[in-house]
C-alpha cells in the first residue's frame, strides 16, 4: 500500500538576526490512509515547523523551505505539496488537507458566528451553498458532539469554552471530508478532563471518516491513546520511528527512552525521575554529529563525527520500527556496518 | 474544615475565603457581585512535607498561592506559618517576615525583570533586606547559582540568553536567598519541556532534603504532583475536594472529581491508554463568579443526586488523614457505585504499573546496572 | 548537577548581530541619518547658514534657486519676496521647529509619566479622576486653545511649547499608565513585592525602567506631530512672531508668491515633509529595536 503522504528529506531554515536557524533538517516520513501518526518532541524539536511547512502555514519570510519533497496521493491524483503554486496550495489547504492549532480563540474570526465560519469552509471548496452549506455545518456541530447545534450555529466565539471552540476547529477542519488533519497540540491549552472528551472524539471521528491524522504534541502520554504510529523528533531530525506498541514496549533511541523515564508514573514511587542532564542543540549551526550526543549515556566517538540515519529494526511481528542511534541497543554495542537504513533515507541517497 | 491528619503543622490554614468583587460604573463604580476564587478552604502542611495542590485551570489553586503568602489580602480567614499568624499583620511586619516564605513562580520569563542581570535578580533580596556588603552579597550570589545548577559566569547575563529550564533555576536561587522556611511553588514546571521539567522537579525535591524546606506545590499535572508530594489536596472551583497522603489518595480515591481527573491523566501505555476506564465528565468548569449552587461539582458529576444541587457538602473524615467534600461517598444509593468506578480507575493504573518499556535511560551511566 | 554553559556555536557575535538589526530596516537607517543631519545642522546654524536669515536686500529680492537660468550659486535654493536668502532661513528654521517639538514632547512625557505612573500604580479613584481629567483635556479642540491663548498673551515660542506640552500630555498618560498595569501584573514586581520590597523600589527599580522603550517610541511620533502642527500654526499666523524664521512663517509668506516664485513656499514645506519623514521612520525603527520580540525573529 502507498502511503497517503510521503515526506522525503525536508530542510526547513529561518532566517533571523542572530544567524540561521536549521529548524528542520532531513526529516522523512510515511504517512497512511486512515491511519494517525503522533509527531513527538520538545519545543525547538521542529515537530510544528515541519508539518505546517508542508502547508505552508509558516512565515516565509524568515522561514525558508530548503529542500525536500512531500508527495500527497488523494483519490484524485498525486502531487508534490512543496511544489505547489499558491492557489493549488490554497485548493488542497482546509479541503484535502485540514488542520487543528492549539489555540482555537486565534484562528476564530470572533465578529462572525461559528455557523458562518464552517459555512464559509463549506462554501469555498465545495458546490454546497446557503441552506444546503448550512445543514452541513449544523450536521457537522452534531458530529463533533456540540449539543444543540441548531441554536449553537448562531453564537459567537466568545460564547463557547475552550474545549467547545476546539470542537468547532476540528468541524471545520473536516467540513470538505479530508484525506488528513494535521493537529499542532490541539489539547496543550486544555484541562486534562477536556483533553479527555477531545482525544475521544478525534479517535471516534479518524476513525469514522477514515481520516488520516497527524497528531503533533509533546505529551508521550496522549499520542499513547490516539496514534498507530509515532515518530520522535529530537534538532530538527526523526530519531526514532516505529508502531506505539513497540515503540512504547521497545525504545530503541537514547532520547525516547530518556523522555519516557523523565515522566512521572501515576502508579509507581519513584525517588527520582530520569534526568536527561544538558539542554537541546543550539540550532544555529548545520548539524554535524547525532543532535543527542551531548545529553546521551551510550555516546561514543562515531556520534561525535557523523549524523546517524534512521536504521532498519523492524522486529519479525511485522511492524515498522526505525532509530537514528550509532548504538545498537538490542545487542548493547556500535552498530555493525551494513545494517539495513530505513527506506526513506535509502531513497534520498540515490536522488 | 477539618484536617486533623497531622498535629505539628508547620503552615495552618482555616477558613481561607478570597474574593474578588466585580464592579461597574467609573468614578463611583459599586460591586455588582465577586469571583470566589477561593471559598473557604482549610488544611495544614507539616514542617518539610510537600503539600499538592491540583486542580483545572480556574479552580483557584493560584490565587490560594498568593493568599497564603499574603499577596493578595485574603476575604476571611487566617493562615499560620510556624507561630506566625500572617493574615494578621500590618503591612510593615509583613514587609520584615517575608523573607520566610517565597513564591517560585509558573511563567519563568515574566517573573525575571528583563532588564536586570541575572546577579542583580538574585542580589535582589538580599538587597531589600538590608545587606549592603557588596563581597558578601557577590559571595552569597555565587553560592545561590551554584546551589541550582547554574555557573557564575552567568551572573552577567540577562534572562532572554537563558532556556526556559535554566530561567526557572535563577527563580529559584532568588527564592531561596533569603533562606526561607516555607517556599510557594506556582506551576514552575508547566511551561517546560518533559526533559527539563524531570531536572527541575529534582533539584526541587533535593533542596527540600538539603534545606528542610516545607512546599506547597500546586500543579494542574497529577503525575507530577503525585510524584514530589507528601500530601494532596483536589481543588474545584475554589473548594477543595479531597485532601489525604498521596499513596491513600491513588489507591483510594473517593470524591468522583478526583476519579475522573485521575482517569483523564494520559499514561504513556499504548494498551493501557486503549483500554482503561474512564470517567469523561461532560462540559467545561463553570465560572467561579457564578459557582452552582449546593455541591460546585454537581452539574458535572455522573453521580450527583438531588440533595447535592441544595446542600454544600462540608469535608469529612472518612478514612485516618483522608477528609472527602461528598454527600454521597456513604450514601447507600450511590456509595457502591462510586466505589467500584474508582476501584475499577485505580486497576486499570496498576496495570500499567506491571509493563513499561525494557530500556531505561540511567542503565548505560556509569555503575548503573543494565 | 550541573547545566551546561550556554550554547553560542554558530551564533553571531554582538557587533555583527547589531550591525545585523541595524541594516535590517532601511527605511529606517535613513530616517535615522536624516534626522541626525536635521539636528546637526540646527545646531550648527550659524556656522552652516550661508547668509544671516534675517537680512534683507530687496534688489535680489525672490529670486529663483541656483538651477534656474536666473538664479545664482550666492543663494542655491533663492531668495524670498524681502531678498532673505532661502537656505539660511530654513536652516535656522528647524531651530524653532525642532525646539517646540522637543520641549513639547519633553512637557508632555513628563507630565504623563508622573501622572500615568500615579493612576496605573495607586488605582481606584485616584485612577478615575486622573484618567477623567485626562479625558476631559483630550476633549478641547487645542486649535482653540491656541487662538485664545495667541490673542490674550501673544504670540511666542513659550506659548506654543506649553500649549503642545499640556494637549499632549493626556496621550502620555493613557500609555503610562497602561504599561504600568502590565507590569505591575508581571512577576517580577510580584516577586519583588514577596520579597518585602518597598514601594519606591518597585515604582523606580522595576516599573520606571521598563517604560523608557514603549514612552520613548511615542515622544518620537508625537515629536513628528508636534512639528507639523507647529508650521500649521505658523502658517496661520498663531505660532512664533513674523520676524523669526520658522518653517511655517516661510510657508505663510510664501503663499501669495506661489505661482510665479514657487519655490518661497516650496522649500519649507519640503523640510517640514522631510523632517517629520524622518521622525516616524525613526519611530518604527525604534519600536522594532526595543522589542525583544520582534529582535528575534524577522529578517
Amino acid at each position: 500500500m502507498n502511503p497517503i503522504l510521503e515526506v522525503r528529506d525536508l530542510h526547513v531554515h529561518f532566517d533571523t538576526v542572530d544567524g540561521t536557524v536549521h529548524a528542520v533538517n532531513g526529516v522523512s516520513l510515511d504517512l497512511f490512509a486512515g491511519e494517525t501518526l503522533g509527531v513527538v518532541g520538545e519545543s525547538g524539536s521542529g515537530k510544528s515547523v515541519s508539518m505546517m511547512s508542508l502547508l505552508r502555514l509558516i512565515p516565509q519570510p524568515p522561514g525558508r523551505i530548503v529542500s525536500g519533497s512531500a508527495r500527497f496521493r488523494p483519490a484524485s491524483g498525486d502531487l508534490d505539496l512543496l511544489s505547489l503554486g499558491k492557489r493549488e496550495m490554497a485548493a488542497i489547504r482546509g479541503n484535502r488537507i485540514g488542520f487543528i492549532f492549539q489555540d482555537p480563540m486565534s484562528s476564530l474570526n470572533p465578529l462572525l458566528t461559528i455557523g458562518d465560519q464552517i459555512r464559509e469552509s463549506i462554501e469555498q471548496h465545495t458546490s454546497k451553498r446557503d441552506a444546503q452549506a448550512r445543514r452541513r455545518a449544523i450536521q457537522l456541530l452534531d458530529q463533533v458532539g456540540i449539543p444543540d447545534p441548531e441554536a449553537r450555529y448562531r453564537n459567537y466565539p466568545h460564547q463557547f469554552s475552550g474545549g467547545m471552540r476546539q470542537r468547532v476547529m476540528i468541524a471545520i477542519a473536516i467540513a470538505c471530508d479530508p484525506d488528513i488533519v494535521i493537529a499542532d497540540e490541539p489539547t496543550t491549552a486544555l484541562d486534562v478532563t477536556v483533553q479527555a472528551q477531545i482525544v475521544d472524539l478525534m479517535n471516534r471521528l479518524s476513525a469514522d471518516l477514515g481520516i488520516a491524522v497527524i497528531w503533533i504534541s509533546h505529551d508521550l502520554g496522549v499520542v499513547a491513546g490516539i496514534a498507530h504510529h509515532l515518530l520522535v523528533m529530537y534538532g530538527g531530525t526523526v530519531v526514532e520511528y516505529g508502531a506505539v506498541d513497540q515503540l512504547y514496549a521497545h525504545p530503541r533511541h537514547p532520547y525516547t527512552i530518556g523522555l519516557l523515564g523523565a515522566l512521572p508514573k501515576l502508579h509507581v514511587n519513584e525517588d527520582e525521575l530520569v534526568n536527561i542532564s544538558g539542554t537541546p542543540p543550539s540550532l544555529f549551526s548545520p548539524p554535524q554529529q547525532c543532535p543527542f550526543e551531548p545529553r546521551c549515556p551510550w555516546a561514543f566517538e562515531t556520534c561525535l563525527n557523523s549524523q546517524p540515519p534512521l536504521f532498519d529494526i523492524s522486529p519479525d511481528t511485522g511492524s515498522r520500527h526505525a532509530s537514528a542511534c550509532w548504538y545498537d541497543l538490542d545487542r548493547d554495542k556500535p552498530r555493525a556496518s551494513g545494517q539495513p537504513v530505513a527506506e526513506w533515507d535509502k531513497e534520498d541517497a540515490t536522488l | 474544615m477539618t484536617d486533623t491528619g497531622n498535629a505539628a503543622a508547620f503552615v495552618r490554614v482555616r477558613g481561607l475565603k478570597q474574593h474578588f468583587p466585580i464592579t461597574r460604573g467609573v468614578i463611583f463604580s459599586r460591586k455588582i457581585g465577586a469571583v470566589r476564587a477561593v471559598d473557604d478552604i482549610s488544611f495544614d502542611i507539616p514542617q518539610g512535607e510537600t503539600l499538592g495542590l491540583v486542580g483545572e485551570s480556574g479552580c483557584g489553586k493560584s490565587t490560594t498561592g498568593r493568599s497564603v503568602l499574603r499577596l493578595y489580602r485574603p476575604t476571611a480567614g487566617s493562615v499560620t506559618i510556624g507561630d506566625l499568624e500572617i493574615s494578621a499583620l500590618s503591612e510593615r511586619q509583613l514587609r520584615a517576615e517575608r523573607p520566610k516564605m517565597q513564591m517560585i513562580f509558573q511563567d519563568s520569563y515574566s517573573s525575571l525583570n528583563p532588564r536586570h542581570s541575572v546577579a542583580k535578580i538574585v542580589a535582589e533580596p538580599l538587597i531589600i533586606q538590608g545587606h549592603n556588603n557588596a563581597a558578601q552579597v557577590r559571595e552569597r550570589v555565587q553560592q545561590l547559582l551554584e546551589l541550582v545548577g547554574l555557573e557564575p559566569e552567568h551572573m552577567k547575563r540577562y534572562p532572554h540568553e537563558f532556556s526556559g529550564g535554566q530561567r526557572q533555576r535563577i527563580g529559584i536561587a532568588r527564592a531561596l536567598a533569603l533562606n526561607p522556611q516555607f517556599v510557594v511553588c506556582d506551576e514552575p514546571i508547566s511551561a517546560l519541556d518533559v526533559s527539563i521539567q524531570a531536572q527541575v522537579v529534582n533539584l526541587l525535591v533535593r533542596l527540600q532534603r538539603e534545606l528542610g524546606l516545607t512546599y506547597l506545590f500546586i500543579a494542574h499535572d497529577l503525575s507530577m504532583v503525585r510524584h514530589i508530594s507528601h500530601r494532596i489536596a483536589v481543588m474545584y472551583l475554589g473548594k477543595i475536594m479531597e485532601l489525604a497522603r498521596y499513596d491513600e489518595l491513588f489507591q483510594n480515591p473517593m470524591h468522583p472529581y478526583t476519579q475522573s481527573l485521575m482517569s483523564a491523566v494520559p499514561i504513556p501505555e499504548p494498551e493501557v491508554e486503549k483500554s482503561r476506564s474512564r470517567i469523561l465528565l461532560k462540559g467545561d468548569v463553570p465560572s467561579p463568579a457564578n459557582p452552582p449552587s449546593g455541591c460546585v461539582f454537581s452539574t458535572r458529576c455522573p453521580f450527583a443526586t438531588e440533595r447535592c444541587q441544595r446542600e454544600v457538602p462540608q469535608p469529612r473524615q472518612l478514612r485516618p488523614g483522608h477528609t472527602v467534600a461528598c454527600h454521597n461517598v456513604d450514601d447507600p444509593a450511590v456509595a457502591e457505585d462510586i466505589r467500584l468506578s474508582g476501584h475499577k480507575i485505580v486497576s486499570s493504573l496498576q496495570d500499567a504499573a506491571s509493563s513499561g518499556p525494557d530500556r531505561v535511560f540511567a542503565s548505560a551511566l556509569p555503575g548503573g546496572a543494565s | 548537577m550541573r547545566i551546561d554553559a550556554l550554547d553560542k556555536s554558530g551564533l553571531r557575535s554582538p557587533l555583527q548581530r547589531f550591525l545585523k538589526l541595524i541594516l535590517r530596516d532601511k527605511a529606517g537607517l535613513f530616517g535615522v541619518i536624516l534626522f541626525g543631519f536635521i539636528i546637526v545642522v540646527a545646531v550648527l546654524a550659524p556656522y552652516v547658514a550661508p547668509h544671516d536669515p534675517v537680512q534683507q536686500n530687496l534688489r535680489i529680492s525672490r529670486q529663483p534657486p541656483a538651477w534656474h537660468e536666473d538664479g545664482s550659486w550666492e543663494h542655491p535654493l533663492g531668495t524670498d519676496n524681502l531678498g532673505r536668502d532661502m537656505l539660511s532661513r530654513i536652516i535656522y528654521g528647524s531651530r524653532v521647529s525642532l525646539t517646540v517639538g522637543f520641549l513639547g514632547v519633553v512637557i508632555a512625557s513628563s507630565i504623563g509619566l508622573l501622572l500615568g505612573m500615579v493612576a496605573g500604580y495607586v488605582g481606584g479613584r485616584t485612577d478615575n479622576i486622573i484618567m477623567g481629567v485626562a479625558n476631559l483635556f483630550l476633549a478641547i479642540p487645542y486649535l482653540l486653545l491656541v487662538v485664545v491663548v495667541a490673542a490674550v498673551l501673544g504670540r511666542s515660542l513659550l506659548n506654543v511649547i506649553l500649549i503642545f506640552g499640556f494637549t499632549n500630555a493626556p496621550l502620555f498618560v493613557r500609555i503610562t499608565r497602561g504599561e504600568v498595569l502590565r507590569i505591575r501584573k508581571s512577576g517580577y514586581v510580584e516577586s519583588a513585592i514577596g520579597l518585602g520590597a518597598s514601594q519606591a523600589r518597585i515604582l523606580f527599580d522595576h516599573i520606571l525602567p521598563n517604560l523608557i522603550g514603549p514612552l520613548l517610541t511615542v515622544a518620537t511620533f508625537e515629536m513628528s506631530g508636534m512639528i507639523f502642527y507647529e508650521a500649521g500654526l505658523g502658517f496661520l499666523g498663531l505660532s512664533v512672531p513674523p520676524g523669526i524664521p520658522s518653517w511655517g512663517n516661510m510657508l505663510a509668506a510664501g503663499r501669495q508668491y506661489i505661482q510665479f516664485s514657487p519655490w518661497i513656499a516650496a522649500f519649507p514645506g519640503l523640510a517640514i515633509v522631510c523632517t517629520s519623514l524622518s521622525m516616524n521612520l525613526l519611530g518604527d525603527w525604534l519600536r522594532d529595536l526595543l522589542d525583544p520580540k520582534i529582535r528575534r525573529s524577522a529578517s
